[in-house]
């Protein structure tokens, strides 16, 4: 069964943080990740550029309407995915919990991947 | 036995097993339901089989299987589910029936441990386990715990459906994760003992209830899990307080301090079981003892003392002490400073106090200020008291504790 690790952080707290540590925390979480590529686990990932970045699109009165800005102001920002392949989600929380990511501060909300038609 | 007693004894017995057999919370809960109809409608004429719990499991696996079957030709999904019985067919033949549908004690520590998971809210682990291994019906638990009917189905659904979906495991978690998730178990069962004991609304008969499924609960633990030393120290825990249920709150409804309990009314039975456990949890060595067992310890020493006054507070204290290494939190140290009042003078545990009401980590908490008002009385020091006895009320919730914090009150301004 497939999930989805959607990774949140504080992007005022990443703000604060230098280059060479921004970097520090994306190589162990990149290494973190790939160890677990040959088995099948991970499949896939991707870092996002932060909110400043976003715009989001709704309707409005029958209109489509583009906001710039995220869906909605929240005190953690999307700031990520992870795909994995696993048993049951014993093994994508054990795998979460002890994410770099995780321990650098970041959140990450495990949601399982639907399969088939909504129901 | 009959067909009434069968169903609250073995009830979650009966549903971990077909949980294991059919995989899932509500076929195997629907299948359980229909086991019993059969049970009603077979048994007076038929008799009751010789094993009761093998029928039920067998009978209820049987009708799940047909109505899935019937579904699967309703919807003609039925590849998806053709497989799902063929599967369960060819089990059958390769191991015997009997075999798989007899009940094995890890069905019923799956299904605490899946119950339990901390994937789920706590006030859903605590519906979903009275739920599935008491056999409290929806309506039974809302009443417990105040919540609308409809709530707590609707809270049971999500639950289930979060199970489901996300896949939580039906499993016993594996030795690294063990002691982590039996935390998190024990913590329910707590939950669930302590909601029946202190709580000061509902009937009387509902939250003995709670008391009764939370020792029951213990009691399986301690049997499934016979290694490990805090489930023994919890049962200790719960039946060294439930054995004074019966005298902690007078006729008309009113809170009756434990140095003031008729003793004799206390139950002895209870109260040697209890004490034993705590032996056998405080010798498991190795270890040192965990904050379930070093609380039953004390609970013990309490109940053992034939008066109030043959309280053995020097070694309360002591074992207070330990607690707050182990376990160090505000209420420990508040007990702690209780227990030193009591044995090494009432001036030293009033010092205690005033530390702790420094830290501030207990303020707002009446019990700080009531502790306080009855050390300042036993000192004679009344202006003082009524003081912190004010200070008690405009924090105090509970309805019995009023009452006696203003009892005490009155005594003092007199």
């Amino acid at each position: 069964m497939r999930y989805m690790l959607l990774i949140y952080r504080d992007e005022k707290v990443y703000e604060q943080l230098s280059v060479p540590e921004r970097g520090k925390i994306f190589q162990e979480a990149f290494d973190y990740s790939e160890a677990r590529r040959p088995s099948g686990f991970y499949q896939g990932g991707e870092p996002l550029e932060p909110t400043g970045t976003a715009t989001t699109v709704r309707m409005r009165n029958g209109e489509a309407l583009m906001t710039d800005g995220p869906f909605a102001e929240t005190k953690e920002q999307l700031a990520g995915y992870t795909i994995v392949e696993a048993r049951d989600l014993d093994e994508v929380l054990a795998f979460a919990t002890r994410h770099p990511l995780v321990k650098a501060g970041l959140s990450i909300e495990v949601r399982p991947i639907r399969v088939g038609p909504p129901q | 036995m009959g067909i009434e007693e069968i169903f609250r004894a073995d009830y979650g017995r009966i549903l971990a097993t077909l949980i294991r057999l059919l995989g899932d919370i509500d076929v195997a809960e629907e299948a359980l339901q229909e086991a019993f109809a059969a049970a009603l409608e077979q048994w007076p004429a038929a008799g009751i089989p010789a094993n009761p719990v093998s029928w039920l499991v067998s009978t209820g696996r049987h009708k799940a299987i047909d109505r899935l079957r019937r579904r699967a030709w309703l919807e003609e999904k039925q590849d998806e589910i053709a497989r799902h019985i063929e599967l369960s067919t060819h089990q059958l033949d390769l191991q015997s029936a009997d075999d798989e549908e007899t009940p094995v004690p890890e069905d019923r520590l799956r299904l605490i441990f899946t119950c339990c998971h901390p994937a789920l809210a706590t006030e859903a682990q605590v519906a979903l386990t009275l739920r599935t291994l008491g056999g409290l019906s929806t309506e039974e638990i809302a009443r417990a715990f105040l919540v609308p009917a409809p709530t707590m189905a609707q809270r049971l659904v999500r639950a289930k459906a979060k199970i489901r979906t996300a896949r939580i495991p039906y499993e016993v978690p594996p030795t690294e994760a063990l002691a982590e998730r039996l935390e998190a178990a024990m913590v329910v069962v707590y939950l669930v003992f302590n909601e029946g004991y202190t709580a000061s609304f509902g009937a009387r008969l509902v939250r003995n209830e709670l008391c009764e499924q939370a020792i029951r609960l213990g009691r399986m633990l301690v049997e499934l899990l016979p290694i490990h030393a805090e489930p023994k120290g919890l049962l200790a825990l719960m039946l060294l307080h439930d054995s004074r249920r019966e005298t902690r709150l007078d006729a008309s409804g009113d809170l009756v301090l434990l140095e003031d309990q008729d003793r004799t009314r206390w139950d002895r039975a209870q109260i040697d079981e209890g004490a034993a456990l705590v032996e056998a949890a405080l010798s498991e060595g190795g270890r040192p003892p965990g904050p379930y067992a070093l609380q039953a310890a004390i609970a013990a020493l309490h109940a053992q003392a034939a008066t109030a006054a043959a309280t053995d507070w020097q070694q309360i204290a002591a074992l207070y002490g330990v607690l707050a290494r182990v376990h160090p939190t505000p209420v420990v140290e508040l007990n702690r400073a209780v227990a030193v009042a009591m044995s090494s003078g009432l001036e030293r545990g009033l010092a205690l106090l005033d530390t702790l009401d420094g830290d501030g980590g207990l303020a707002g908490y009446h019990l700080l200020s009531a502790a306080r008002a009855e050390l300042l009385r036993r000192l004679g020091r009344h202006a003082e008291a009524v003081e912190s006895y004010r200070q008690a009320l405009a924090l105090v919730s509970n309805e019995a504790e009023r009452k006696h914090l203003e009892k005490r009150l009155r005594e003092v301004t007199s």
